[in-house]
C-alpha cells in the first residue's frame, strides 16, 4: 500500500550531503493513535515519517495532504489540542499533543476561551518580515551598520528555502558561489543570531500605518505588536498549482514541500516519483530525490526545451533519468493517495496528442511549475502592484533602491519578483541600505557595488526575464513620478 | 535550438573545443569542462591553483581552460555547482576518468561499477581505483576498458 510504510522506515539515517541530528523521542496522538516523533519535527513531517499522508479532509470528505509545506497554502489544516485550523506543516510536535484531522474548515468551540496572555509590545528601528536569504542578508547588512533589526519568520526554522538547498550555489565568491545553500543559511544565521532578535514561528497577520508601521504577529499563542520606523518585506513566494484530475490527492506535492520533507527533516517523501517542470527547481529537486534514495521515473516539461541550466539536466540524464520535453501530466490516479500518473505528448498548441498517453506507477508527483510572489503584506499597506509576467505575476512596484510606493516600506527577494537566492541576498542588502538611508545614514558607495553585483548575476540569457521585469517596474515608477 | 536544450545531453560535436586534445591527455590528467551555457557562475576560475581556467569579469561567460596549464589536480571538480567537470587521463596503461559523485553508498577502490553515457545508457564497466572526498562531494577515479569510453562515459551506477 503506498500510503503506509513499516516502522518509521521513511526516516533517512544516511544522506550524501546532509546530516539529520534528531531531537528527543516523543509521542503525540493523531486521531487518537499514538505516533512516535522527534523533537523539532513538524506535525506533517512526523506523520509522513509514520507513513501517514492524509492529514485532513475537505468538507465533502476528500483526503488532503501537504502541498507547500511552508505555511502558505492551507492544505494541511488540523485541529491541535482543540484549536482548529492549525497549519500542520509549520507546527512543531510536542509530547502528548492531540492532533485531529478535520472535515472541512474547523469550527471554534463557543466555550473556548483564549489563554488571555497579554500582547508583547516591541519596538525596532527596522523590522524585517521573512528570514530567508533576502531577510537574513538585510539583517546582516543592518547589523554591520550598527542597527539591530527585529526579524520575523513564520517557519519554525529560519533560513527560508536556503535550508533545503543541498546544491552548491552559482554566482561568484562574493555571493557564496560553490557553497551549498543549507551552509549559506547556517553562515548567515550564525552571523546574525547573537545580535538580531529573530522570532521564528511568528506569523505576521497584518501591517498598519501607525507611527511608522505597526506589525501584528501571532507567535506561540501570543500576539506581538511591533512598532517599526522602517519595514523590509521579504516574504518569498509560493508554489504554483496545476490543473489536472486528481491534483488534490495526497502525494501530489509542490517540489519545495518535497525538499522540506527530505532535506530539512530527513524523511523520504515517497518511493517512485515524477517531476513536472524542467526549470531549475524541477531539475534540482529531481536530483535531490535521487540523493534521498527515491527512484525518479522522469521529468516532464510541456515546453519544447528544458527551462533550467543544462548542467542540472545533465546530472539527471547521466544517472538514467529521462527528461520528456513536449510532455505534460494528464491526470493523477488513486483512491486515497496518488498511485499512478498519466503523461502524454503535446502538440504545437500544447494540447495532449491522443494515443500518446502513458501510465506510470508511482506514489509521488512533484510540481515545479513556477512560483508566485507572496505579496499580501505590502498590498495591505497600500503599495501599488503591477502584473509583470517576467517576475512571476503581481509584484509590488519598487524602485532600484527596493522601496515600494509606500515610503519606508521596502521589498526584497522573491516577493519583489521571482529570482535566485543569490540575487535575493543582494536585494536584501539593497533594501537594508535604503532603510539605513531612511534612518539618515549615507550608503551611496556601498549601494553602487551591490547594483554592479546584481547586474553581473542577471547578465546572460538566463537573467533576461528578471532583467526585463525589473526594467518594466522602473519605467512604471518613472511614469508615476511624472504622470 | 541546440539539441541539448531539448534533451539535456551534449553531443561530442557540441563539446568540440571543451575537451582536451589527445596529446595533452597522454602526458597526464586534464580537466574537461562540459559547461557550454552562459550562466552566472565562476567558482572554477577561483579554485584553480594553476590559473588555467578563465571566466573573466562577465561571470556569465563560458569558462575557458588552458589545457597546457591544467595540472589535473581536480580542485575545479570539487567546487563546480553543476558537477560539470571531469578529469581525463591517458598517461597510464588504462584510460582513467574522474567524476564527481554525490550519491550513497559511495563505490570504493576495487569495486566494479557500471558506466553510463551522458544520456544514461549503460556503455560498459569500469573499476574504481581512487575515491577521494572533497567536502561532501566525492571524486571517483575509474579505470576504463577502452579509450572510446573516456569520451562517452560520464555517469556511474553501482552493482549490476
Amino acid at each position: 500500500m503506498p500510503n503506509r510504510s513499516r516502522d518509521n522506515g521513511q526516516r533517512l539515517s544516511h544522506h550524501p550531503i546532509l546530516e539529520f541530528p534528531r531531537g528527543r523521542k516523543l509521542t503525540f496522538f493523531f486521531d487518537g493513535r499514538p505516533i512516535t516523533a522527534y523533537e523539532g519535527e513538524t506535525i506533517a513531517a512526523a506523520l509522513h515519517a509514520a507513513g501517514i499522508r492524509i492529514l485532513t479532509h475537505t468538507e465533502a470528505g476528500r483526503p488532503r495532504g501537504l502541498f507547500c509545506a511552508i505555511g502558505k497554502c492551507s492544505s494541511c489544516l488540523v485541529t491541535v489540542d482543540g484549536v482548529p485550523n492549525v497549519k500542520g506543516c509549520v507546527t512543531p510536535v510536542r509530547a502528548g499533543m492531540r492532533v485531529e484531522s478535520q472535515r472541512g474548515p474547523g469550527r471554534i468551540d463557543p466555550s473556548f476561551r483564549p489563554r488571555g496572555l497579554a500582547p508583547v509590545h516591541q519596538r525596532a528601528e527596522v523590522a524585517i518580515v521573512g528570514g530567508g536569504p533576502a531577510g537574513l542578508a538585510a539583517a546582516q547588512t543592518l547589523l554591520s551598520h550598527g542597527v539591530k533589526p527585529l526579524c520575523l519568520d513564520e517557519n519554525p526554522h529560519p533560513g527560508g528555502q536556503l535550508v533545503k538547498q543541498t546544491h552548491k550555489f552559482f554566482g561568484s565568491r562574493a555571493e557564496k558561489a560553490g557553497t551549498r545553500g543549507h551552509r549559506i543559511a547556517q553562515e548567515l544565521l550564525a552571523q546574525v543570531a547573537s545580535e538580531v532578535e529573530l522570532l521564528a514561528g511568528a506569523q505576521v497577520l497584518g501591517a498598519y500605518e501607525e507611527e511608522g508601521r505597526l506589525l501584528v504577529a501571532s507567535r506561540a499563542g501570543r500576539l506581538h505588536l511591533i512598532q517599526a520606523r522602517q519595514l523590509i518585506v521579504a516574504t518569498g513566494a509560493q508554489e504554483r498549482f496545476l490543473l489536472f484530475p486528481g491534483n488534490d490527492l495526497p502525494g501530489v506535492y509542490g517540489a519545495g514541500a518535497v525538499q522540506t520533507l527530505m532535506n530539512v527533516y530527513g524523511i523520504k517523501p515517497g518511493r517512485r516519483a515524477l517531476m513536472v517542470g524542467a526549470g531549475n527547481v524541477g531539475l534540482i529537486v529531481a536530483y535531490q530525490l535521487l540523493q534521498a534514495g527515491v527512484e525518479v521515473l522522469g521529468v516532464v516539461e510541456v515546453l519544447p526545451e528544458i527551462g533550467g541550466y543544462h548542467v542540472h539536466a545533465a546530472k539527471l540524464r547521466r544517472l538514467g533519468v529521462p527528461i520528456h520535453t513536449r510532455h505534460t501530466l494528464i491526470a493523477a490516479l488513486g483512491e486515497r493517495a496518488v498511485e499512478a500518473a498519466v503523461i502524454a505528448e503535446v502538440d504545437e498548441e500544447l494540447r495532449p496528442i491522443p494515443g500518446t498517453e502513458r501510465e506510470l506507477e508511482l506514489d509521488l508527483i512533484c510540481l515545479a511549475v513556477g512560483l508566485s510572489p507572496s505579496t499580501r503584506l505590502v498590498e495591505q499597506l497600500g503599495a501599488r502592484m503591477a502584473w509583470v509576467g517576467e517576475l512571476g505575476g503581481w509584484v509590488p512596484v519598487h524602485d532600484e533602491r527596493m522601496e515600494t510606493t509606500v515610503p519606508g516600506v521596502y521589498v526584497a527577494g522573491d516577493c519583489a519578483g521571482i529570482g535566485e537566492a543569490s540575487t535575493a541576498m543582494l536585494e536584501g542588502k539593497l533594501a537594508a541600505l535604503s532603510a539605513l538611508e531612511g534612518l539618515g545614514q549615507r550608503v551611496e558607495g556601498e549601494r553602487r557595488g551591490v547594483w554592479q553585483a546584481l547586474a553581473r548575476l542577471r547578465a546572460g540569457p538566463f537573467g533576461r526575464r528578471p532583467r526585463l521585469g525589473k526594467e518594466k517596474l522602473l519605467s512604471l515608477m518613472k511614469e508615476m513620478a511624472y504622470g | 535550438m541546440a539539441s541539448f536544450r531539448r534533451t539535456g545531453v551534449l553531443s561530442l560535436a557540441e563539446l568540440a573545443g571543451q575537451l582536451p586534445p589527445l596529446e595533452r591527455l597522454r602526458k597526464g590528467p586534464c580537466a574537461a569542462i562540459e559547461c557550454v551555457e552562459e550562466i552566472p557562475c565562476n567558482p572554477c576560475e577561483e579554485a584553480c591553483p594553476a590559473g588555467a581556467i578563465s571566466v573573466g569579469e562577465e561571470i556569465t561567460s563560458v569558462p575557458r581552460l588552458d589545457f597546457q596549464r591544467c595540472t589535473g589536480c581536480g580542485a575545479c571538480l570539487a567546487v563546480c555547482p553543476g558537477l560539470a567537470i571531469f578529469l581525463l587521463d591517458l598517461s597510464g596503461d588504462r584510460p582513467r576518468l574522474t567524476v564527481p559523485y554525490e550519491l550513497l553508498p559511495v563505490p570504493q577502490p576495487g569495486e566494479e561499477v557500471e558506466l553510463l553515457s551522458r544520456a544514461g545508457e549503460a556503455v560498459g564497466r569500469g573499476k574504481v581505483v581512487r575515491a577521494r572526498r572533497a567536502g561532501t562531494t566525492w571524486l571517483l577515479t575509474l579505470e576504463l576498458p577502452s579509450e572510446g569510453l573516456l569520451w562517452e562515459a560520464r555517469g556511474v551506477r553501482r552493482g549490476k
